[in-house]
This record gives structure tokens, C-alpha cells and sequence, in this order.
């Protein structure tokens, strides 16, 4: 089935209209040997085919909604999603539009971005925010890109913490291979323990980016201020990759000295998709907004006297600077900010802050109660978020099959990406999960010591 | 006409969703640590819903009408793709789960990436790049390691047609090459001589958009790919234009080294306003180990009793990843829907009819409006909005007016090489009603522009919102709603 909606009596009036008697006739200037291939593919389905083949394969997966009771997060969250944000996503209006590149037709996007700076900037405390990156990951390396930029090439150093998502410090080290920038600290055999000082002596008048992560990878909350003070004293910028969730609890980024926050979106009504399509929410200062790559709205008066938001200082970019852009981004996440937008707007500070603190209380009392379990202990003592780490008695893949047994997803492998954290499990407890989830989790893990 | 800010419709004490007490006992915050204010706005779900409704209104869309946005590739979204994206075994699915429990999912990419393969001739491919630019930087990032794993380390330059979208330049520049331009040629080709004299032993590769940007099909892609070939440098296929090429050529056949593909063009999801995008990328066999990983594959072969066990594979010499996870998932729902509904023969007359669509408007305007490099084009061709006879008339005005007629505008001023530039891309899913109706549209125009220009210089006039003042934006920087006084870091 296409969606094609010409009938043959048209198809042959346009074919005339253009002076050419067939559809094969528009082909000429393909080379003839390699023209109209024929594809190895499926035959086409009808909608209601598709409909069932499509049902069948989402229900080869076992999911965290009907299927199991996850606590698993490093890095995309769990979270009610109000059913009004999906509603608006789901408006043709927004959804079918493209870059509001035209504004006199496109005020409902551009306003709903201009609102999205606006509360992502209420977040992190920030002055700027842009329409968005990719994800969490992507933004990370476009500041790195940026403090690249702000230096003019003059600095070449990032140093980024190793308690940074792993996946984000593997991603920057992919975009840094082709802009000749040295990292520094990225080391998961590095003393874990440490803290935010560790990086200190690794900051340098070379370094132009230093880069930590609020809650950490681990959940940990550190205050970065004197991190972000002696990095200062020594010229260089710092990027804090925040958890938007969080930061409707702690300090914002901004009142430590952040010049740059930027992180995953995907807490703010984003459903968790296998990993996408989410959300890079990217924000620093004023003064630093011509190196800020990505899509920028800003307020203005149309010609008739009304409010009204236009894209802006796009001479930044790619269709305009082309290989001076900072960045090659012109596609970003529009409709995941919309998403974002309607969800902050829902549940305003008083929501935000109750999903906060609810995810604050119950992984705090998976934490108390886990830790109490023999065989099992906390790893790090430091104030934490949602998010914990745990020494466990036993290989984590072993534990985390019999947990899938009792159909519960159990945390993050920690041993995959840091050595000296063999048998350690990350845990994440959002509002989803309920008092008794958390018991019979605790139950299971002492059952799995015993067996 | 214009609707209040959110923060301007905010009423202190209101809430749109509450969450339920703490099951649990309330644990110590830890008061040092803690924020006082959070000025977010608050507001109950009817203001909210009514807001962004109210927004909606303001959108130009193509479930509201006909955009011809050329490079965008705007045709009609599929309504059953946004259902199977939502299905709950994928939406509710976490990308870090056991292999064993999301088959399911690595089942519809595995097959994504196969399709993706056959439908363009590739060796092997990746789903994880998150747009287009972003697989332009991933082709990139792979042709240089490429060149390194060789151990030539001269190749710095990346050639690129004049033609070629921003991003090109763009990609390369973020993996420190250094741009060459390459001019092109009278019939819209790449100028041949020029490229020879370019192509050299320090040479990366060259970045093709095929067919151009002007619409058009290269007369001599296959001479361009040997002359690249020849000089040991590799060529990058722009998937931008694949709309054209569905069952028509596969860019692999005839000697595209690597290219990504753009799914939110040609297979239909959504642009969203601005994105999500998924640029997958696809190579031939010489560059598959090194890919972005990890890689969907058979990591256990089945037998008769037992499916085969699908997960991750990392390619050997990979550049590594170039985001979190594992791609746009719910793109990649949606674009398989997209593939399994039109099967071999219904990929291969979106090409048909999106080439018919645009080669009719073209024929329907000839005359009226001048279109440099007259040939047959494929999905798209280039106008030009500017007549001696109306001084003073630019592009800008014959795409705003076209607003009154309620149209999106065709995409103005690019490509650069075209003078006052109107890049109509009609796409497949439009009727010859609409397309006849949108040529009436702009032959009228061109009638008013020599009688009454003044309609076109102050247009659009019948849209809820007029021309910005764009220099205002810029100068004032108002990027942020009034926020609390009291909130000062």
C-alpha cells in the first residue's frame, strides 16, 4: 500500500503535460545498467498487515509498563508521563511542521521553543538555552566543540570526570578524534571515590573545558563551586551535565559557577523508546551565546505592531557559515522539547518538585533497606539523588537473572565500564516505583545470597 | 492575535498533575546542597492543553496543506506509524535492558538495517546517527579513520560541489579537514575538469549530493566517482535526495563509498518542527569495521526449534559511538512501517511519482517563471522568484505572498548558485489537484508582481502573523520569558 494518490487518467495528463510517455522516460540520465534494480525486500503489507506484524514484534520485548518492574536508569528514567503531553505531541500541527524557518506560519513552534528556553533556563538557572542536541551525549561533546571555539583553538585540553556517563565520555572521545583535542581525567581506573577534587590538578592554562556530571554517574551530589572557582582562576570553562529531574531539588548548576549546563532531557515526559529519540538540552551565559551552536529563538514585532519569535543570530550556523560553523547541527529534537515544555508546564514547581522528592525518598529507603540485606553494602557514602551503587555479593549479571526470573529489571552492571567495580549494581528508584516493589526487590537480593 | 507566554498565563498555587505521598518513610535532604527557588510556572492541565493547542494554530503542517519545501522532502506522514511507535512493548522498552527480553526490538532493526542495505546497495550500516548532519559527521569520522588505518596521513582535504547543503562543509570542518569547493558545470553537474584538478594525493574524498541540489541527476556520476577513485580518495553520498533514487539506482552499485540516509525524508517520519531526524549511514565492505558501534546482529544462530539470538556487535577498528544508545528507536519503528507497507514496487513509485510531480510543476511553469538548467530533474528543481519586468521583486516576496494563497513556501536563496533561488520539491503524495491548483497559485503571482508589487513586498496579508522584524531579535537578544526579579544568581 503507498500513499500515492494519482490515478492512471492523471498520471498520463502530467506525463503529456511534460512531453514524456512513460514514468521510465523521466530516468534517462541514470546510468542504464544499474537503473531500476530489483530490491530484495517483503512484499507490501496493507495497513492492517503492517498493524499486526508491527504488534507482534513490540510484543517480543518485555516491557518496564505491563511486563516488569525496573530498577534501572543510568541514564534514561522511568517516569509518569501525564497524559496531556502526549495529546499535544500528537496534533498534526506540530507534529508535520518542519524547521520554522518561515515564522509568519510557524508562531506555534516557535513560541512553544521560545517557552522551552525559558523553563530549561528556570532549571539549570542559566541565561541561554538553545532548541536542543540530539541527547545528553551530544551536548556534552558540542561544549567541548564550544569551549573549543571560545578559545579560538588556543586551548586543547578537556578535562572531563570519569563519573561522567560512560556512554557520554565515549561519544566525546568520537567527536574529539576528528578536532584535535586532548582529554584528560576521562579514566575509569581513577579513584572513584575521590570527589570533584580529583580534577583539580589535572586543570591547566591549556584546559579550555572542564566537564562533571550533577548528579553523577554513580547518583552521587557533589557542589562544584570550588571546582568551578579554581578552574576559573585558571581560564577555563565548566560544563555541568545535570539531570533535569534533579535540579528541581538541588542547587542549580548556575548558582556553582557553571558556565555551560547542558544533559538528557528524557526525565521531562520523554517515553523511554529503547533510547530515543530523546532530548539535548544545551544552556550557558550570555556573554558566551555566538559560540552556543544549534537553533536559537528569540522575541521580536512582526509588521503589524504584534509579539511575535523568530529565529535568531542564525549566522551562526551551517546554512549560512558552512565549514565556519562551530557545529554541523541543523536538525535537533523540536518535538522532544515541545514534549519537554508541556511537561514542566503541567506539573510547574510544585509537580516537579514532588516527582523530585519522591524519587529522593524511595531510593533512599531501596538504599536503607538493601544495605541492611547481608552480603550487600553501599558503595559510596556521599549524598545521593534517585540513583545508587551497590557491592554485591555475587556477579551482578547472575543476580539481575534471577531477578528477571521474579520479573524485575534489575540495576546497571557498574563492572562493564569501571574495573575496580566488579559485582557492583547502579540502582535507580523513580515515583514509579512503589513501596512494595522495593520490598520484594530487597526480599529477592537476600534470596539470591542465599542460593 | 498573539497567545500569552506560559509564564504569562502562570497563577501562583495552581498545579495541572499531583503525584501521590510518599509510600515510603521521608528520608534527610541534605540542606547544603538544596535549591530555594524553582521558577517554574504553574498552571492547571486545561490552561495548558488549551495553550499549546492555541500555539498549534499558529503551525503551517502538512496534515493542513501542500509544502513544497525543496531538500525537505515534506510528503505526508502516515498516520499508522505513529501508532506503532507508541505500541507499549516498544515506547515502555529501556535501551540498557537484557538482550533476551528485547527481541522484539532488535529483531525490527536487525531487519531495518538489511532493508536499509538492500534498498541502496551497502555492505553494512548503522542506525545510530540522530540526523542528517549528524551521519554526515559519522561518514566523515569514518572515511578519516579510513585513510589512518592505511597509515596515509597526508589526505586533509574534503572536496565539496558548490551545490552541496551547509552541512557538508559543516561535517567536515568539525573533523578538521580542510573544504575545497568544486564548481559545476553549465549543465549542473560537477565541472569534471575542476574536479580532476583538485583530486590529488592529499584528497579525503569528495561529498556528493546526488541528485543535486538543483535537482538534478549527474550526467557523469559515474566518471565524478572515478576520478575521486582514481586519486585514492572515497566518496560520500549526501542521502538528502533519496526520495528520487527508491528502486531507481542504489548510490552502493555504482561506487558511493558511504552515505546516510535521511528517515525522516524519504521514509516518512516525521519532521516535528524541527527534529528528531535519524540519519542512519550505510558503507561498503572495506569501511564496515569501522562503524559507529554497537551494531544490531545475530549473536547466537538459531536452529529449527529456536529463533536466532539477536544483540549488539561492535565493528573491530570502530570510530565509536556517536550518541548514548542505540539511535532514534521510535524513528526506527516508524520507518519500518513505512518500508513493510510499500514492498519493493511501492518504494520504487515514490520515486516515480515524486519525479512526475516535480517535472509537471516545472513543464506547468516554464514560460513564467525561469528555471537555469532546463533538463528533465528528479524529485525537485529550482526557479528563480526575480523578472526584469519587476524591478525591485525578490524571491523572499514570491515565497511570502505565496503564504496568502495558504501554501508553505518553496525554499528560498538555496542553492547558492542559484540567483533569487525557489527550490520546489512537490513530493509523491500530492494530488494533481494540488499541484495544479499551487502552479495557479504562483502564475498569478508572477502576474502581480508587474502589476501590483506593493501586494508582494508587504506580504503575507491574510496570515495571523506579518513580516519580522528580524534585526530587532537580534539586537535585543529577548531569548528567555520574564523570569522572577527575586531569581538573580
Amino acid at each position: 500500500m503507498t500513499y500515492i494518490p494519482h490515478s492512471p487518467i492523471e498520471r498520463d495528463a502530467m506525463l503529456a503535460a511534460i512531453g514524456v510517455k512513460s514514468l521510465e522516460d523521466l530516468f534517462k540520465d541514470i546510468p542504464a545498467k544499474h537503473r531500476f534494480p530489483k530490491l530484495d525486500l517483503p512484499p507490501a503489507l496493507t495497513e492492517m498487515e503492517a498493524a499486526a506484524e508491527l504488534g507482534e514484534l513490540s510484543t517480543g520485548n518485555e516491557n518496564v509498563h505491563s511486563d516488569l518492574v525496573s530498577f534501572l536508569g543510568a541514564g534514561a528514567y522511568n517516569h509518569y508521563i501525564p497524559a496531556a503531553v502526549d495529546h499535544i505531541l500528537r496534533r498534526g500541527e506540530f507534529y508535520t511542521a518542519y524547521t520554522p524557518y518561515q515564522p509568519e506560519i510557524s508562531q506555534g513552534t516557535l513560541q512553544a521553543i521560545f517557552e522551552y528556553q525559558s523553563l530549561i533556563c528556570a532549571l539549570t538557572g542559566m541565561e541561554v538555552s538553545n532548541a536542543s542536541h540530539y541527547d545528553g551525549a551530544t551536548a556534552v561533546a558540542e561544549a567541548a566543540n564550544m569551549a573549543y571555539a571560545q578559545f579560538r583553538g588556543k586551548r586543547n585540553k578537556v578535562v572531563i570526570s570519569p563519573t561522567v556517563h560512560p556512554q557520554y565520555r565515549e561519544t566525546m572521545r568520537t567527536y574529539v578524534q576528528g578536532m584535535g583535542l586532548e582529554l584528560a581525567g576521562d579514566d575509569p581506573k581513577a579513584n572513584l571515590d575521590a570527589g570533584p577534587e580529583a580534577l583539580e590538578s589535572l586543570i591547566d592554562e591549556n584546559t579550555a573545558l572542564v566537564i562533571v556530571q550533577y548528579p553523577d554517574f554513580f547518583g552521587r551530589v557533589y557542589d562544584f563551586t570550588k571546582l568551578i572557582e579554581l578552574a576559573h582562576a585558571k581560564g577555563a570553562l565548566v560544563c555541568v551535565a545535570a539531570n533535569p529531574t534533579a535540579l528541581a531539588l538541588f542547587k542549580a548548576p548556575a548558582e556553582m559557577g557553571a558556565d555551560i549546563v547542558v544533559g538528557e532531557g528524557q526525565p521531562l515526559g520523554i517515553p523511554l523508546s529503547f533510547g530515543g529519540p530523546y532530548l539535548g538540552f544545551f544552556t550557558t551565559r550570555k556573554q558566551y551565546i555566538h559560540k552556543m551552536a544549534g537553533r536559537l529563538v528569540g522575541e521580536t514585532l512582526d509588521n503589524r505592531g504584534q509579539r511575535a519569535f523568530v529565529l535568531t543570530l542564525t549566522a551562526r550556523e551551517q546554512h549560512i557559515k558552512r565549514e565556519r560553523a562551530i557545529s554541523n547541527i541543523c536538525s535537533n529534537q523540536g518535538l522532544m522539547a515541545l514534549a519537554a515544555a508541556v511537561y514542566l508546564s503541567l506539573l510547574g514547581q510544585t509537580g516537579l518538585r514532588q516527582v523530585a522528592e519522591l524519587c529522593y525518598h524511595k531510593a533512599h529507603y531501596a538504599a536503607e533497606k538493601i544495605s541492611k540485606v547481608k552480603g550487600y553494602s553501599l558503595c559510596f557514602d556521599t549524598p545521593f539523588f534517585h540513583e545508587f551503587s551497590v557491592c554485591c555479593p555475587k556477579p551482578v549479571t547472575e543476580i539481575n537473572d534471577h531477578l528477571l526470573e521474579h520479573g524485575v529489571l534489575g540495576g546497571y552492571d557498574l563492572g562493564q565500564d569501571y574495573p575496580s567495580l566488579k559485582d557492583h549494581m547502579l540502582i535507580a528508584v523513580t515515583e514509579m516505583n512503589t513501596k512494595d516493589e522495593i520490598d520484594a526487590l530487597v526480599d529477592i537480593l537476600a534470596e539470591v545470597n542465599h542460593d | 492575535m498573539t497567545e500569552p507566554t506560559i509564564y504569562e498565563l502562570s497563577s501562583p498555587g495552581r498545579t495541572g498533575v499531583i503525584f501521590p505521598d510518599p509510600d515510603v518513610p521521608r528520608a534527610k535532604l541534605p540542606e547544603n546542597l538544596l535549591r530555594k527557588e524553582l521558577p517554574l510556572p504553574e498552571l492547571a492541565e486545561v490552561d495548558v492543553v488549551r495553550h499549546y493547542v492555541n500555539l498549534s494554530k499558529y503551525n503551517y503542517s502538512v496534515d493542513g496543506g501542500f509544502y513544497p519545501l525543496g531538500s525537505c522532502t515534506m510528503k505526508y506522514n502516515p498516520k499508522i506509524n505513529e501508532d506503532t511507535a507508541r505500541l507499549p512493548g516498544f515506547a515502555f522498552t529501556h535501551p540498557l535492558q537484557p538482550i533476551e527480553t528485547v527481541q522484539g526490538n532488535l529483531v525490527l532493526m536487525y531487519t531495518l538495517q538489511e532493508w536499509l542495505k538492500e534498498i541502496s546497495g551497502f555492505a553494512a550500516l548503522t542506525l545510530q546517527p540522530a540526523a542528517g548532519a549528524h551521519g554526515e559527521l559519522t561518514g566523515v569520522l569514518i572515511m578519516r579513520a579510513y585513510h589512518k588505518d592505511r597509515r596515509d596521513s597526508k589526505r586533509v582535504k574534503m572536496l565539496i560541489p558548490d551545490s552541496a547543503h551547509g552541512t557538508n562543509p559543516a561535517s567536515s570542518a568539525m573533523s578538521s579537514m580542510e573544504v575545497v569547493q568544486v564548481p559545476s558545470d553549465a549543465r549542473g553537474n560537477v565541472d569534471l575538469a575542476a574536479l580532476k584538478a583538485a583530486c590529488d594525493d592529499t584528497t579525503v574524498g569528495l561529498m556528493l549530493t546526488n541528485p543535486n541540489t538543483l535537482g538534478l541527476f549527474d550526467e557523469h556520476l559515474e566518471q565524478v566517482i572515478q576520478i575521486v577513485h582514481d586519486c585514492g580518495g572515497l566518496v560520500y553520498g549526501d542521502g538528502a535526495n533519496l526520495n528520487a533514487l527508491l528502486g531507481i539506482l542504489r548510490p552502493g552499485d555504482v561506487g558511493i563509498d558511504v552515505m546516510h540516509y535521511n528517515l525522516h525524508k524519504t521514509f516518512s517520519t516525521p519532521h516535528g518542527g524541527g527534529g528528531p531526524g535519524s540519519g542512519p549511514v550505510g558503507v561498503t565492505e572495506q569501511l564496515a569495521d569501522f562503524l559507529p558501534g554497537p551494531l544490531v546482529g545475530i549473536v547466537e544462530e538459531g536452529d529449527d526449534d529456536d529463533p536466532p539470538l539477536y544483540g549488539f556487535i561492535t565493528p573491530k577498528k570502530t570510530i565509536g559511538r556517536v550518541k548514548a544508545f542505540h539511535g532514534h528507536f521510535g524513528m526506527l519503528v516508524r520507518a519500518y512501517t513505512y518500508i513493510a507497507m510499500h514492498g519493493p514496487d511501492g518504494l520504487r513509485q515514490i520515486a516515480e511519482y515524486a519525479v512526475l510531480n516535480a517535472n509537471y510543476i516545472k513543464a506547468r511553469l516554464k514560460g513564467v517563471y525561469t528555471v537555469p538548467f532546463d533538463r528533465i530533474c528528479m524529485h525537485e528543481f529550482v526557479a528563480e522568484g526575480q523578472w526584469t519586468d519587476a524591478p525591485g521583486i525578490r524571491a523572499l516576496d514570491v515565497a511570502k505572498r505565496l503564504m496568502d494563497y495558504d501554501y508553505h513556501p518553496p525554499t528560498n536563496y538555496f542553492p547558492l548558485i542559484v540567483h533569487e533561488a525557489l527550490m520546489i520539491e512537490p513530493t509523491e503524495t500530492e494530488n494533481k489537484r494540488t499541484l495544479d491548483d499551487f502552479v495557479e497559485a504562483l502564475l498569478k503571482i508572477a502576474a502581480e508582481a508587474k502589476t501590483n508589487p506593493d501586494l508582494l513586498h508587504d506580504a503575507p496579508h491574510k496570515t495571523p502573523f506579518g513580516r519580522m522584524d528580524e534585526v530587532k531579535a537580534a539586537r535585543e537578544l529577548v531569548l528567555c520569558c520574564w523570569l522572577p526579579e527575586d531569581y538573580k544568581q
